[in-house]
């Protein structure tokens, strides 16, 4: 039976060998993520451009735009000297955000009487200028205390903040494991549906379920190279993680790739439903890419919170089994927590597991009958 | 001397029925696509299952091949039941569909070997088949070129070849011959009739009617139903026609 086993996976191999577009799929579309989510896709500013209005030109405003800029956050592109100028770098979009520091800016301030900054952001990128003027309104804040000689008003209530799990609020912490997540999706699912699909579609199928080999057999001879080559994919996501962009694996690394193994094991079985309700590849691609991609990526509480979201949309995300397999790599990724936390996430996937064999095999059988 | 002239399988005994059929029928629903159907087939013998699109042709060979489960009736394929032991039968049979059913992106040898590992053929079993297969075919310049490259002809003997590579005692051919041109189809029953010989027996569904002539004995199915079953001589005569052409008319009028 081994033997046969192995017959079937080789020919298996051979198919995704020589298809460039599985090829791609299995390889370019995990760097791709990384890659996007790594570099592009983030929420983090650094040397973000800003111009500045000075009106007050003294020694007071060049320290505070010095302190502006020591954070790493800003750099200023251009010192303009009119209020005219103001919306042209905008317009171009080479900066963000203008400060207008007014010409009684230092006496003001040391005078103890109410100085006012200006700040000017870019609307049309809401969550863009949102961050900017927190960075801002935060570095402005140490100015202010760095000047007054390091004596906070003693009524004043001060909030001391500590991000546990991700003091650096560093957004790979969050793409890593939401990368795995759709990955290990993508390729489980779409792929295994696809590869079965294209059986049908040639016919190859029928000659396949005539021959002595049992349907089980057949199914698990298509899936395991596609199970071996994302499990390999999972790790390389996690060691890029973790090697280029810090994200720590506090728990237990079997724990890790356990979790891994049995969500490839739930995406392997969705692939599997999606092929039994299909009977063309395109048909296997549109399923998957509408009915597993998109909601994976925007309803898993990858890219948006869950909890913000409306009702419905909510119950959506619950259904999704990327949701609780991000949940799952957070906890032990990042909290480093241990299998009792997640219980509840891992009996989710089980279920969902389950469920989707059960409904292939049912599929099955009625095709047969 | 005489007994020189008659074709080998002439000479086979009388009761090596290989597949018997007695009121198979398949429903789907309110639509019965077979309707008790009843027949038998000898060992060796080439025969032919006629009948438009949707006549109930493919159902009746997917129940023989255990694609699919009969609603009622009997039936046996190489001594085994249809209904019980399907596993069993799987062994003793090959099948080919209309598409080839052969993997574009593999190989000539990668397809033979494949299809030889899955019916449990073993290393040296699948060497000697493929050298055997590629020199008949001659197709030994190509055997490392993708299924792809191949002419429609070619691929079309080829996949003959590769559903007989475990020695089956019975290949069905579910329209085999559609879409190649006459020229090439007449070498695939050249192809059909060495198997014969060799004593296996041949069940093929076509729609052409040209092809019928080749068969040693044909069954038409009309509307799911077996509505004539006998040698192509015997039909025209009874149907008082020239051609299986006029008797498949006259039937389906």
């Amino acid at each position: 039976m081994f033997k046969v086993f192995m017959a079937f996976v080789r020919k298996e191999f051979y198919h995704i060998l020589r298809d460039k577009r599985t090829l791609l799929i299995l390889f370019g579309m995990p760097l791709a993520q990384v890659l996007i989510f790594g570099y592009a896709v983030t929420n983090e500013f650094k040397d973000a451009r800003i111009d500045v209005l000075d009106y007050a030109k003294d020694e007071t405003s060049e320290q505070y735009i010095n302190h502006l800029q020591s954070s790493g956050n800003f750099i200023v592109r251009k010192v303009l000297v009119s209020q005219k100028d103001m919306e042209a770098g905008m317009k171009s979009g080479k900066t963000k955000l203008v400060v207008s520091i007014p010409e009684n800016f230092s006496e003001d301030f040391y005078a103890g009487s109410p100085t006012q900054i200006q700040v000017i952001t870019d609307g049309s990128d809401p969550n863009n200028a949102n961050t900017l003027v927190q960075y801002l309104t935060e570095m402005t804040r140490s100015f202010q205390q760095m000047k007054r000689n390091e004596s906070p008003d003693p009524y004043s209530i001060h909030v001391a903040s500590r991000m546990l799990y991700n003091p650096q609020l560093a957004s790979a912490y969050n793409f890593v494991p939401g990368t795995i997540a759709l990955i290990l999706l993508i390729i489980c699912a779409m792929l295994t549906s696809l590869t079965i699909a294209k059986e049908k579609e040639i016919g190859t199928m029928e000659i396949l379920l005539v021959s002595p080999l049992s349907p089980l057999l057949i199914i698990l001879g298509k899936v395991a190279p596609y199970a071996l080559l994302s499990f390999g994919n999972a790790v390389i996501v996690i060691l890029i993680g973790f090697f280029v962009f810090d994200v720590p694996v506090l728990g237990s690394t079997v724990l890790l790739l356990g979790m891994c193994f049995l969500y490839v094991f739930t995406a392997l079985s969705l692939g599997i439903f999606i092929s039994t309700t299909v009977k063309t590849q395109q048909e296997a691609m549109m399923k998957s890419l509408m009915g597993l991609m998109m909601p994976s990526m925007l309803l898993s509480g990858f890219i948006f919170p869950l909890a913000s979201m409306p009702v419905v949309l909510e119950y959506i995300g619950k259904i999704i089994p990327a949701t609780y397999f991000i949940r799952i790599l957070k906890g032990v990724m990042l909290r480093g927590v241990g299998l009792n936390f997640i219980l509840f996430e891992v009996g989710v996937l089980l279920m969902m597991t389950l469920g989707f064999l059960l409904l292939s095999w049912r599929n099955f059988k009625i095709r047969l009958e | 001397m005489f007994f020189w002239t008659y074709p080998i399988k002439q000479e086979t005994m009388p009761n090596t029925k290989v597949i018997q059929v007695a009121g198979l029928t398949k429903q789907f629903g309110d639509f019965v696509a077979v309707d008790h159907i009843s027949f038998e087939v000898e060992k060796g013998e080439i025969f032919g299952f006629l009948g438009a699109n949707g006549a109930g042709k493919t159902t009746a060979m997917r129940m023989l091949t255990g694609l699919s489960k009969p609603s009622s009736g009997k039936g046996k394929v190489a001594g085994f039941d249809v209904l019980k032991e399907s596993e069993r039968i799987k062994e003793r049979i090959g099948y080919m569909s209309q598409k080839f059913s052969l993997y574009e992106d593999l190989t000539v040898k990668e397809n033979i070997r494949f299809y030889g590992g899955i019916y449990g053929l073993s290393r040296n079993q699948i060497g000697t088949k493929t050298s055997q297969i590629l020199e008949e075919l001659q197709l030994s310049e190509v055997g490392t070129k993708p299924v792809r490259s191949l002419p429609l002809g070619w691929k079309q003997r080829l996949a003959f070849a590769v559903s007989m590579v475990h020695e089956p005692e019975i290949v069905f051919l579910d329209e085999p011959t559609g879409g190649v041109d006459p020229n090439v189809r007449r070498q695939f029953w050249e192809a059909i009739y060495q198997a014969a010989e060799l004593g296996r027996t041949i069940f093929v569904t076509t729609h052409y009617m040209d092809e019928a002539e080749y068969c040693d004995r044909i069954s038409i199915m009309v509307s799911g139903k077996i509505k004539a079953l006998d040698s192509p001589e015997n039909l025209k005569k009874q149907f008082k026609a020239s051609s299986m052409d006029q008797v498949f008319l006259k039937l389906a009028r």
